[in-house]
């Protein structure tokens, strides 16, 4: 009997891990990829070339590498965390000092045949490095000042790093994916409104000294901040991709224009409309109905993060699930919620839709982490 | 303190699971709301965005219709289009307004002041109609800008059509010229026509082309046009097509209108020519001219300065705007008034000893010895000044002033010009109203010579002196035909004088230029088919003074050029059968012998030799026969 119930709760090796594998997830992950690709058909004029085929390569080998990653167990990348973290940091400081410069920004690095972008690679590795500290730490510990600490420096020394390229953007979700991490381990509510008070003083700073010697934001960054609160403001010039994409979102209406129909985007007046403001094209041209199945499908791969993280035994395993989860949603939240006008125009690409290759590798290869995870967890 | 190594399987799952629970409630309400701003953009105002997407898209662009030509009675064209080549910019394509600007500055000639323009333009009209940046490009420089358009995001190269007087100076009062419209042009008419927002549109600003503008004008077409976000045509979806402008035919023939102001030369005159049959006005020339042109292409300050100082005034249209004391050339008034009320018999005598004695003051004959016993004919031949103060005094104003409105002074003969002056005759409410005084007896002698508050314009007295040769309260015109229709010549009534009376004024006219005795003897003409009939007049600017008579009436040439004489003549041909009326009027130049009657024969002559007397009508409509004349060939 005990040899049946250490069968049954055994994790699963070899070849029959396959069976354990989170299929829907994978699914849904592929499926939404290809919705992506058919979009990138659609703004190049129904043309595979130049996103569409190029994005095609990336699924597939992101897919693969998915798969590669379930099979191996999650304790290998527990112990690998802290490597993972610390090379992404080098790879940071590696970008400031010869990363290749793209408007305005030096963002990418040559890594043999690829260029990366560590910024993106480092959402990941941050979930990594906090699953393993409040795994490593004892759960009564969680709250105590001393250790809240380090992972406020985890995730500071990044987001600094990242803000400096310049890239607001992503700068924000790895501070909120560094905070959502802690909030998930268990840190006092105290803690976080010490943290939101800390936040508006910080805002209230990079406003105040603006315009002084001391500025910390560059200028295109508060003229962002500045349309953002106000895109009519100025409606051919700073604000113009936002009025551009809300008057597109809006113009697609319940089913919209139609694939490969839309004005906005064919003609040109969406702002980049392959990569950050491709879910402006897809509602454009799908409607709202489009846009809900997006919404739909994203935020069941965040469900089924959710369900498999509860039901993980494993601490590592189960924090590691849900901070890829969250940061995935803060992705698709924040890239949805700049084009439709809620969030300033930050530069954050629609997970597995816009196109890029960092960021699609990635995001795979995370879910590839949360695979692991779920094949790996005794039942 | 020792550090509990927790097992993997432990931790606080409950804890965990709370949080996450927390976490999923936190990203439903984020979804929420994504949602309800999704519904909100794609449902609630769907229809509107939907619209600005189409607004986005959809460009409406005007096409200028082509503005109607003006031809004269022959079918010369006096008013054409001209093809050019030129640049616009639409202000919300550029993107980056100033950059394109300075990149388009670089390729074609734009001056300081032709920037300040733009700008001005720029920031007047909205943000998708076209401003023009420059005009009369040549092919090489438009070449330049269309070969950089992907640089140039919103410059647009074009056809563009410029009027074009090739008559310049000969027709440019009565033609009038066209010119940008403006903020007063707007205000002043109350025409909603979307063509006037096209900045600087050409409309009629003088003349014939401001009084038919609307005729002349024709309406916009509309373009439909696909554009993408930099504004260039991706396709057009459909047009409506422009409506040209209906073309004019004037009265007018250029080459009499041309003969006239030649002869007119430096003077500061002008001439009407009328046909007497029809009304029709022939020639209408006043002197000195300008050229139209250089008002269509951008006159220079000084050019400006220059017409405006010119004390001969070559803005005013001299033969409807003009007004002047008509002198000895409405004593046919007065006769006529003298002869109908029956104060003075056809043959009836009256002494001229060079001057009458009237309430103490004397009134003088311009010739000073007198002219012994003179008759109406005489009088007239002679132009007797005492026989009509006499002829007036018995008349009295109210009869001479009835008399004058039945020739059509005093009253506004509307043709399409701008500034017709009605002249003037004084009655005593006019005077009472106007000089706070009572009328005066001296004031009906010097209206008696056409002097004193009388002002009648050069065309007043050509209609006048048409109505003495036909009897027919005839009006002029001056609008042949409108597109292909030609009008009807306005409807002429019998004056109802007395034709014994008439005929007795005519004689008089006959003599004083084929008697010997005559004030125009020396420009009669001895054919007998080209004898004319006429006036002459010297009217008085100053007033000369008993004193001044006594040492000797200054000269006109010793007098400052706007104290002199005006010079008038006013007449018809030929005598036996009238065709044409005539008045030349030429300010300060003096005597009406000396300086109009020529003018007066040098028209004729003209007239005469252009076969204008002998009632033969040129075809209904001209016919827009070459490419050039009409401006219409499509570059494009």
């Amino acid at each position: 009997m005990t040899i049946l119930v250490n069968q049954q709760k055994a994790i699963p090796s070899g070849f029959s891990k396959i069976l354990h594998f989170h299929w829907a997830l994978a699914f849904l992950l592929a499926a939404v990829g290809s919705i992506g690709i058919l979009m990138l058909v659609s703004v190049a004029g129904g043309e595979m070339e130049p996103w569409a085929a190029p994005q095609m390569t990336r699924l597939a080998f992101g897919l693969v590498l998915m798969i590669a990653f379930a099979f191996v167990p999650v304790s290998v990348f527990r112990r690998l965390s802290v490597l993972a973290y610390l090379a992404t940091i080098v790879l940071l400081l590696a970008v400031a000092e010869y990363g290749a410069t793209g408007m305005g920004a030096r963002r990418w690095i040559e890594l043999g045949p690829f260029r990366a972008q560590p910024s993106e690679m480092m959402k990941v590795a941050l979930v990594m490095v906090l699953a393993w500290y409040y795994d490593a730490l004892p759960a009564e510990w969680t709250s105590r000042p001393l250790w809240v600490l380090p992972p406020i420096v985890l995730t500071l020394i990044p987001a600094v790093l990242v803000l400096r390229q310049p890239d607001l953007g992503t700068a924000t979700l790895i501070l909120f994916g560094g905070g959502a991490m802690m909030f998930i381990a268990g840190v006092a509510w105290q803690y976080f409104a010490l943290g939101m008070g800390l936040v508006l003083a910080a805002i209230a700073m990079v406003f105040m000294s603006r315009g002084t010697k001391y500025q910390i934001l560059e200028n295109y960054q508060y003229q962002r901040i500045e349309t953002f609160l106000n895109p009519a403001s100025d409606p051919l010039g700073a604000g113009y991709h936002i009025t551009q994409s809300m008057i597109a979102l809006g113009s697609g209406g319940v089913s919209g224009r139609g694939y490969m129909q839309g004005t906005q985007s064919r003609l040109n007046f969406l702002p980049e409309k392959h990569t950050d403001f491709i879910f402006t094209t897809l509602v454009e041209e799908l409607g709202i109905t489009g846009g809900a199945v997006l919404a739909a499908a994203y935020s069941l791969i965040v469900i089924f993060c959710v369900l498999s993280a509860i039901s993980n035994p494993n601490r590592f395993g189960a924090l590691l699930t849900l901070g890829i989860g969250t940061t995935f949603f803060l992705y698709f939240a924040v890239n949805m919620a700049m084009v439709m006008g809620l969030a300033p125009v930050v530069g954050v690409p629609l997970p597995l839709v816009s196109y890029g290759g960092s960021a699609m590798i990635v995001v795979l290869a995370a879910f590839g982490l949360v695979q692991s995870a779920h094949v790996h967890k005794s039942r | 303190m020792k550090i509990p190594r927790h097992p993997v399987l432990s931790g606080s799952p409950n804890r965990l699971t709370r949080r996450a629970a927390i976490v999923v409630g936190v990203q439903a309400a984020v979804v929420g709301l994504l949602g309800w701003r999704m519904h909100d953009l794609g449902v609630r105002k769907s229809s509107a965005y939907a619209a600005m997407a189409e607004e986005n898209r959809i460009s409406l662009r005007l096409i200028p219709p082509a503005r109607g030509l003006i031809f004269d009675r022959q079918g010369q064209v006096l008013a054409r289009n001209r093809t050019q080549y030129k640049v616009d910019i639409i202000r919300e394509q550029t993107i980056d307004f100033e950059a394109v600007l300075s990149r388009l500055a670089t390729l074609i000639p734009i001056g300081e002041s032709d920037l300040e323009r733009i700008r001005e333009d720029v920031a007047r009209h909205r943000a998708f109609i076209p401003v023009t940046v420059a005009n009369r490009l040549s092919w090489a420089e438009v070449s330049t800008v269309a070969a950089n358009s992907p640089v140039l995001p919103g410059v647009v190269p074009g056809v563009g059509h410029e009027r074009m007087y090739p008559f310049g100076t000969s027709t440019a009062h009565v033609v009038g010229y066209v010119g940008p419209v403006s903020d007063y042009d707007l205000k002043r008419i109350d025409d909603r026509d979307p063509l006037l927002k096209i900045p600087r549109y050409q409309i009629g600003k003088t003349g014939v082309e401001n009084k038919l503008e609307r005729t002349l004008r024709g309406s916009a077409g509309i373009r439909r046009i696909e554009v993408n976000s930099v504004g260039r045509v991706v396709r057009e979806l459909d047009r409506v097509a422009s409506a040209s402008g209906q073309d004019l035919q004037l009265t007018l023939d250029n080459r009499l209108q041309r003969a006239t102001l030649d002869r007119l030369g430096d003077l500061s005159a002008s001439a009407v020519a009328l046909d007497v049959r029809s009304g029709a006005v022939l020639a209408m020339a006043s002197s000195p001219s300008f050229d139209p042109n250089s008002f269509v292409t951008g006159i220079s300050v000084d050019d400006w300065e220059q017409l405006i100082e010119d004390e001969r005034r070559p803005l005013l249209n001299k033969p409807v705007s003009g007004a002047y004391p008509p002198g000895s050339t409405f004593k046919m008034i007065v006769a006529l008034a003298a002869l109908e009320s029956g104060v003075i018999g056809a043959d009836e005598r009256i002494a001229c000893s060079g001057y009458v004695e009237v309430s103490n003051r004397k009134f003088y004959c311009w010739r000073t010895e007198g002219h012994g016993n003179v008759n109406l004919r005489q009088g007239l031949r002679s132009s007797c000044d005492v026989f009509f103060y006499e002829a007036a005094r018995r008349v009295g104003i109210d009869g001479i002033t009835a008399m004058a409105r039945r020739f059509g002074l005093g009253q506004r003969h509307e043709l399409p010009l701008q500034a017709i002056h009605a002249g003037l005759i004084p009655t005593r409410r006019w005077k009472r109203i106007n000089r706070s005084q009572s009328w005066l007896i001296g004031d009906t002698l010097n209206v008696g010579i056409g002097q004193g508050f009388m002002l009648a314009s050069p065309l007043q007295l050509a209609v006048m002196a048409a109505r003495i040769a036909t009897d027919r309260n005839l009006s002029p015109y001056l609008i042949r035909a409108v597109g292909s229709r030609a009008l009807q010549p306005p409807a002429t009534e019998p004056l109802g004088i007395n034709l014994e009376h008439l005929n007795l004024v005519r004689r008089g006219m006959h003599d004083a230029v084929n008697h010997a005795r005559g004030t125009a003897y020396a420009v009669r003409n001895r054919r007998k088919e080209r004898r004319f009939a006429g006036k002459t007049g010297t009217s008085q600017v100053r007033l000369i003074t008993e004193k001044e008579r006594e040492v000797g009436v200054l000269k006109n040439e010793d007098l400052p050029w706007r104290q002199r004489d005006h010079a008038l003549f006013v007449g018809y041909a030929p005598y036996e059968d009238p065709a044409v009326a005539i008045a030349v009027v030429a300010e300060h130049a003096g005597s009406g012998s000396a300086i109009a009657a020529p003018i007066f024969r040098d028209i004729l002559r003209a007239a005469f030799d252009l076969g204008l007397t002998d009632g033969s009508e040129p075809d209904a409509a001209p016919s827009r026969s070459s490419g050039s004349a009409t401006g219409l060939s499509d570059l494009g």
